[in-house]
């Protein structure tokens, strides 16, 4: 019986330990957009947040295809993930490595492309 | 699910024994009978949207369903003279509610805060407020993270401190420093000197996710000594105009 209660006690020792991990729990990159990007990018995406009035550099236009097919998926992904400061952008552009993990950071480049309608250079 | 309980017991048992322990040693007295009759309020009038026994969402789902900020850690951040005068005459803290994304809607140039969503919060007569305000400072989890941190008694200039905030930091882009100057996504830091505890500045700014997992301020890796920087600012931040 005791050996049964410690064995149990690990188990959720260890569902504690890898259950609140950030890799956990993948959520769609739609869901992510709206909940971490749409404040400065905006709910459609066009760089129009609610953040931007004060801000001395405006968040990039993600369905401008144009500039958005001039970088490439190893940009969008370092940006993401390590911030404007990473590609010589702006500080205002955050990092969010500690909040999506890779496979969701992956899924997010992905979903850029499909607001913009580009691909990595090409319009 | 059922596999947690004993653990997430023990861990409730262990929490509250530091709790105890820190609150003995820093709190000013509060009477027990005013703790349980502002705990029989928080329980009565303000769980619907409060949580106050904590964990904080770990999913999307649950971060979006959240009627309220959490509050099972309100007596490490918050301090008590600040509770006890918001609770009576409350004044908006987040400029776009909770769950921000629910408040707005696109507007001629930018996306604005959909002003007809938001609604005023509940106000408590003043003796209500002392015995919530008490029992709020008891709910102290994560005292492990407030036990981390140090804050050295320290000034900075407006000038400095604004530029640290803004132009090397670029934490302006979220957050208010005057009723009109700065973001929206979260909370107003124009009065943050008055609301909240600096080593719990400390802590959320050097990790908002040992807070809150899911919440949507990044980590941006701030070093010790431009924290140090930032808590002098902001905890002279205590209401007014000027930027
Ligand atoms: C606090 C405001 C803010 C938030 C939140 C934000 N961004 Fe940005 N972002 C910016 C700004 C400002 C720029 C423009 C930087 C520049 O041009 O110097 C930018 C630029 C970008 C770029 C263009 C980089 C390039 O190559 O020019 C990408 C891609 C991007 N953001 C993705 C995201 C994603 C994905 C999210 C959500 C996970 C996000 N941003 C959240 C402010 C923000
Ligand atoms: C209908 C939902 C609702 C109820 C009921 C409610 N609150 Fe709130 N409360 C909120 C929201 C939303 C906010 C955020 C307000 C803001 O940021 O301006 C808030 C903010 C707060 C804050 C400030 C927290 C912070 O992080 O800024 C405190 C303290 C608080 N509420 C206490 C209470 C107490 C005590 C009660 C019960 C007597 C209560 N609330 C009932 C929704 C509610
Ligand atoms: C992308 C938006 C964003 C950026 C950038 C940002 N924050 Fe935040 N901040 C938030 C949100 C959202 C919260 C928590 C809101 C809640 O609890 O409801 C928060 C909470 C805080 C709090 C606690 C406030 C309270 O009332 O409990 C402090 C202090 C703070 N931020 C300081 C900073 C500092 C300093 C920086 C720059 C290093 C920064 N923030 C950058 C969005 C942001």
């Amino acid at each position: 019986m005791k050996f049964l209660k410690n064995v149990l006690l690990l188990a959720a020792g260890l569902c504690l330990m890898f259950g609140s991990a950030k890799g956990a729990m993948a959520a769609s990159a739609k869901d992510n957009y709206r909940t971490y990007c749409a404040q400065c990018h905006g709910m459609q995406g066009n760089g129009q947040g609610i953040n931007v009035r004060d801000m001395d550099v405006q968040p990039r236009n993600h369905t401008d295809a144009v500039y958005m097919g001039s970088r490439s998926d190893h940009d969008l992904l370092t940006a993401d993930k390590k911030g404007g400061l990473a590609i010589n952008k702006s500080v205002l552009m955050p990092p969010w490595g500690d909040t999506l993990n890779d496979q969701e950071l992956h899924a997010m480049v992905q979903y850029l492309r499909k607001l913009c309608h580009c691909q990595e250079g090409k319009q | 699910m059922n596999l947690l309980k004993p653990f997430a017991l023990w861990k409730g048992i262990a929490g509250a024994a530091v709790a105890v322990g820190i609150l003995a040693l820093a709190a000013p007295p509060s009477r027990a009978g005013d703790v349980s009759a502002g705990m029989g309020i928080l329980k009565n009038s303000c769980v619907s949207c409060h949580n106050l026994t904590g964990p904080a969402p770990t999913t999307l789902k649950a971060l979006w369903a959240r009627k309220g900020p959490d509050l099972f850690y309100a007596g490490n951040e918050f301090r008590k003279s600040w509770l006890i005068s918001w609770l009576q005459k409350p004044v908006r803290v987040r400029p776009a509610g909770e769950f921000y994304a629910d408040h707005i809607k696109p507007g001629p140039v930018h996306d604005v805060v959909d002003e007809s969503t938001l609604k005023p919060h509940m106000a408590l007569s003043k003796e209500d407020a002392v015995k919530v305000a008490d029992a709020l400072m008891t709910l102290r989890a994560h005292s492990d993270l407030i036990a981390r941190e140090h804050v050295a008694p320290g000034t900075i200039s407006k000038t400095m401190g604004k530029m640290v905030f803004g132009k090397f930091l670029g934490c302006i882009a979220c957050h208010r420093i005057a009723p009109d100057y700065g973001g929206l996504s979260g909370p107003e830091l124009y009065t943050a000197g008055s609301r909240l505890q600096p080593a719990f500045m400390a802590s959320y700014i050097r990790s908002p996710q040992a807070w809150d997992p899911k919440i949507w301020m990044p980590n941006k890796h701030v070093n010790d000594a431009r924290i140090q920087q930032l808590v002098h600012y902001l905890q002279s931040m205590k209401g007014g105009n000027q930027p």
